[in-house]
């Protein structure tokens, strides 16, 4: 097909799509006027129900809980299919890096970079922590803090090697604590179980008021072993990426 | 002005597909697609608006104020994670094509031709 078919398709879809949308849009309340009932019956009832104040946490790691193993476990899935996709092939071999132009004239990193990679690596932890353990009453979670978390070893990468960065990060560990996040999730989950309780069921003291860091239940501890998984598999996944420009050469050894 | 972030949404839509379909180059491609994903964003925070509401935390503000649907941000925090997942593992199938087949021009990728 040639580009300028591709187009014309591509036009025709289109145009079609539009019209199907607008038509769709014709009977949608406007915005502004959300109707549905859910929201509101969940807002009523989460603070009185879970003692958690941030009401999407609570959606995500209790009334929606099921939903969220299952979104956990695409990104445990994505993270092993990125090490699988980009393993050592036939005809590669690993080898430390070199620079392959050696006349080519590459700067050092930077004074400035190291410095303020250095700086920030310290109260990016403090942050992805804080937004880790504080799922239940403020604007966050383990997903948003698992990936702060590693962030804050990219920002390591960045502010020497890559060895520095696998040594901080070594395979196996990050292996372990990504396993131990996805596994304590639905661990939590099936505990529910023997209690008589159904999968998922908020079992653990809700604490003494609304808005506590220590209330809530296991939607705090959920969200604790979501932000070691996502932060492991954002690692894993960012160093297998790494790896790839700079120890994996095609056939030359 | 009442359906105007819908507008938005389909707008989004329609250029990340555009670029998905002309795209002569697989990062591209998938940059192209996270544009495509990032409507569905746009869509469900615009349906669970609620005009002069707050955010769904009722950490400093009073019990029962009334508060946007907190289940769609729910779902767009969920849609967020899956992006991040679906672009690493398509980054690495981009990675091993340009490995395989020399390029990563998507309409020069053999096994891609239809």
């Amino acid at each position: 097909m040639t580009p300028a078919q591709r187009r014309w398709v591509f036009g025709v879809a289109v145009a079609g799509l539009a019209a199907f949308y607008l038509w769709g849009l014709s009977g949608l309340p406007g915005f502004g006027n959300y109707p549905g009932p859910y929201g509101f019956v969940i807002l009523h009832l989460a603070v009185k129900q879970t003692f958690a104040t941030g009401i999407v946490s609570a959606v995500n790691f209790e009334y929606r809980g099921f939903d969220t193993v299952g979104e956990e476990f695409i990104l445990f899935t994505a993270a092993a299919g990125t090490a699988v996709v980009l393993r050592v092939l036939r005809g590669e071999r690993e080898r430390s890096a070199v620079d392959e132009a050696a006349d080519r004239d590459v700067p050092p990193t930077s004074g400035a970079v190291r410095m303020v990679a250095l700086l920030f690596t310290g109260p990016v932890v403090v942050v992805g922590w804080w937004l880790t353990s504080h799922a239940q009453t403020n604007p966050s979670g383990g997903f948003q803090g698992g990936v702060v978390l590693a962030t804050a070893l990219i920002l390591v990468y960045l502010a020497g090697e890559f060895l520095v960065f696998n040594r901080f990060s070594p395979v196996a560990l990050t292996d372990a604590v990504e396993a131990l996040g996805a596994g304590g999730f639905a661990a939590i989950g099936v505990a529910a179980v023997p209690l008589g309780l159904a999968y998922l069921s908020n079992y653990l003291p809700l604490g003494q008021f609304a808005g506590a860091v220590s209330s809530s239940g296991t939607i705090a501890l959920i969200s604790f072993f979501v932000g070691l998984e996502v932060g492991a598999a954002f690692i894993l996944i960012t160093g297998e990426l790494l790896e790839q420009t700079l120890l994996i050469r095609q056939g030359d050894g | 002005m009442a359906y105007f972030p819908f507008v938005v949404v389909a707008w989004i839509l329609c250029v990340g597909l555009y670029g998905i379909v002309t795209s002569r180059h697989l990062v591209h491609q998938i940059i192209c697609l996270i544009v495509v994903q990032s409507s569905t964003y746009v869509l469900l925070l615009g349906v669970g608006y609620v005009t002069g509401a707050v955010a769904p935390y009722y950490f400093d503000v009073p019990v029962h104020t009334p508060a946007v649907d907190p289940v769609v941000q729910a779902l767009a925090l969920t849609d967020v994670v899956v992006e991040a997942a679906v672009t690493a593992l398509l980054l690495s199938f981009a990675v091993q094509a340009h490995k395989r087949f020399g390029t990563v021009d998507p309409q020069e990728l053999a096994s891609l031709k239809g």
